[in-house]
């Protein structure tokens, strides 16, 4: 589903976010992506959406080059990702239904499809009841889940998540864990960046581990939690 | 088709909430947009009057021959023949200096001075119609006429209305001109007032694009907005056109009284009304697509 062929990064400014990396993500696998931060998880995740373009090497999703994708097509493969960026993104000129309705908008799914699309989604992340709440309201978990329903309500097939528990305690952690399981349940796949190995401690997944650009390891959760005890 | 339509309608429905959102932000781009339309169309409607006035005026141009006050019946004849012969003559109309005399008397009313003249002062003349009315035909043809034998004079009788037709072409130029400029100031009205708004909504871009938005759907509402804030730019025009109008309709009926004539101003005709509106709409939308597309191309990613 997610294929990287040596792929190197280096901004403008000189700085080797990736060197030479390589994975590949099966369709509906899950998988984490740990690291210090500075180490490349987030140009990691911005290749895949195109957000940023490799300089040497190639990113293939579903068997399509996106890094060498025309930028007129770069809405129709973002339409198939859900994104939950790290500082969420959220707008704060409009109200929670409205944050989760604008991919539908942006799709040009038709109203009532669209509402009741939003409120499964706002279900599905807990936050049904506050869909008439201004995002500044939210408790930072709350915004995060907020983030996570935009991200799900066009029903992508993969998912990626840049720190999504960054900054929420323990329980609020779990919580958003268990979502992102849910999904991997009904067949999504998932990548999802954190440099929190308390959340990875009784998972049995996949972790990319890297290390200043460079891919240190692709194991199974236990070892990566015990190595770290 | 429908839900295109229905998305559409809301875009429509944003942009102009969003003009009324900050009312007199909003109200004066309106109103400068008015103001920079309404003196290139003001000035177009006056000059549509005045041409209306020349022609009405000037009527079908003529030529008038006197002939020499010496000369005889069988002269006047055979220059009728010759003018009956003339390809560039349309009609020619005789009248003897007894006739013209009589003419003079009842116009003037100077009946007294006239009739101690003693002998009538006034040639044979002949009023010519030519067929051919542009300027440079004209003047051929009086040059034709001049040579002719037992013609004193051709007189070109409408030559002032060419020259008046000259100085239109000048305004009309000079409108144009204007119009341009002006056309210009809007585009730029335009562009920076959607400048400004993209500012405020650069979150809503950047998210957008982020999650899969086209630079048509980013575009789209930014170019009704400008199209929006045109036509209501062409109204406040024509708003402006029609009171300048009404304030000099009274003081022109008195003006044109004194001239003992009838003249009154029309306004803009319907068709051109549409075309204000149209092309006002086309300038603003033409600023915003100026304006959001600098904007992605800088964005791109």
């Amino acid at each position: 589903m997610i294929t990287f062929n040596n792929v190197s990064k280096r901004y403008s400014n000189g700085f080797e976010a990736l060197k030479q990396v390589s994975f590949e993500l099966n369709k509906g696998e899950m998988a984490f992506l740990t690291g210090h931060s500075g180490a490349g998880k987030s140009t990691l995740l911005k290749l895949i959406a195109a957000i940023e373009r490799p300089n040497t090497g190639s990113v293939l999703v579903n068997n399509l080059n996106v890094s060498a994708l025309k930028s007129a097509a770069l809405p129709y493969l973002r339409r198939n990702l859900g994104i939950i960026f790290q500082d969420h993104k959220l707008l704060f000129d409009r109200n929670v239904f409205d944050n989760v309705l604008l991919p539908l908008q942006i799709c040009g799914f038709d109203h009532r499809e669209s509402c009741k699309r939003v409120r499964a989604a706002l279900d599905k992340v807990g936050l049904l009841k506050r869909e008439k709440a201004d995002p500044i309201a939210l408790s930072g978990g709350e915004q995060q889940r907020l983030c996570i329903a935009r991200a799900i309500v066009n029903r992508p097939s993969i998912l990626l998540a840049d720190e999504p528990t960054g900054n929420l305690d323990a329980e609020y952690a779990q919580e958003i864990m268990n979502i992102f399981k849910s999904f991997h349940q009904v067949g999504v796949t998932l990548l999802i960046s954190t440099h929190d190995a308390g959340v990875l401690r009784d998972d049995q997944v996949r972790v990319i581990s890297l290390k200043q650009g460079e891919i240190q390891c692709t194991t199974s959760a236990l070892t990566t939690a015990t190595e770290a005890a | 088709m429908i839900h295109l339509l229905t998305q559409s309608l809301t875009t429509l429905l944003t942009a102009f909430r969003r003009i009324f959102a900050s009312p007199v932000a909003g109200f004066l781009n309106i109103l400068v947009i008015g103001i920079a339309l309404s003196l290139p169309t003001g000035m177009y409607v006056l000059l549509q009057n005045a041409q209306g006035l020349v022609a009405q005026m000037s009527g079908a141009p003529q030529i008038s021959l006197f002939l020499s006050m010496d000369a005889a019946q069988e002269d006047v004849n055979k220059l009728r023949r010759l003018l009956g012969q003339h390809e560039g003559v349309a009609n020619a109309e005789f009248i003897s200096r007894a006739l013209a005399l009589e003419k003079l008397k009842e116009s003037t009313g100077l009946e007294d001075v006239i009739s101690g003249l003693g002998n009538n002062p006034l040639p044979d003349a002949y009023i010519i119609t030519p067929k051919q009315t542009d300027a440079k035909s004209l003047d051929e043809l009086r040059n034709a006429l001049q040579r002719l034998p037992a013609v004193e004079h051709a007189q070109l009788d409408s030559s002032w209305a060419y020259k008046m037709e000259a100085l239109l072409e000048f305004a009309r130029v000079a409108v144009l001109i204007l119009a341009s400029l002006l056309s210009l100031a809007l585009i730029a009205i335009t562009f920076n007032t959607i400048r400004l708004q993209i500012l405020t909504q650069d979150d809503e871009i950047q998210v957008s694009k982020l999650i899969g938005a086209t630079d048509g759907f980013i575009r789209r509402p930014f170019l009704y907005f400008g199209a929006v804030q045109g036509l209501l730019g062409g109204i406040a025009a024509w708003l402006i056109i029609a009171t300048s109008l009404l304030l000099l309709k009274a003081p022109l009926a008195t003006l044109s009284q004194l001239y003992a004539s009838n003249f009154t101003l029309q306004p803009l005709s319907l068709t051109d009304t549409l075309s204000l509106l149209l092309f006002s709409v086309y300038l603003g939308w033409l600023g915003a697509w100026l304006s959001v597309g600098r904007h992605l191309s800088r964005i791109a990613h």
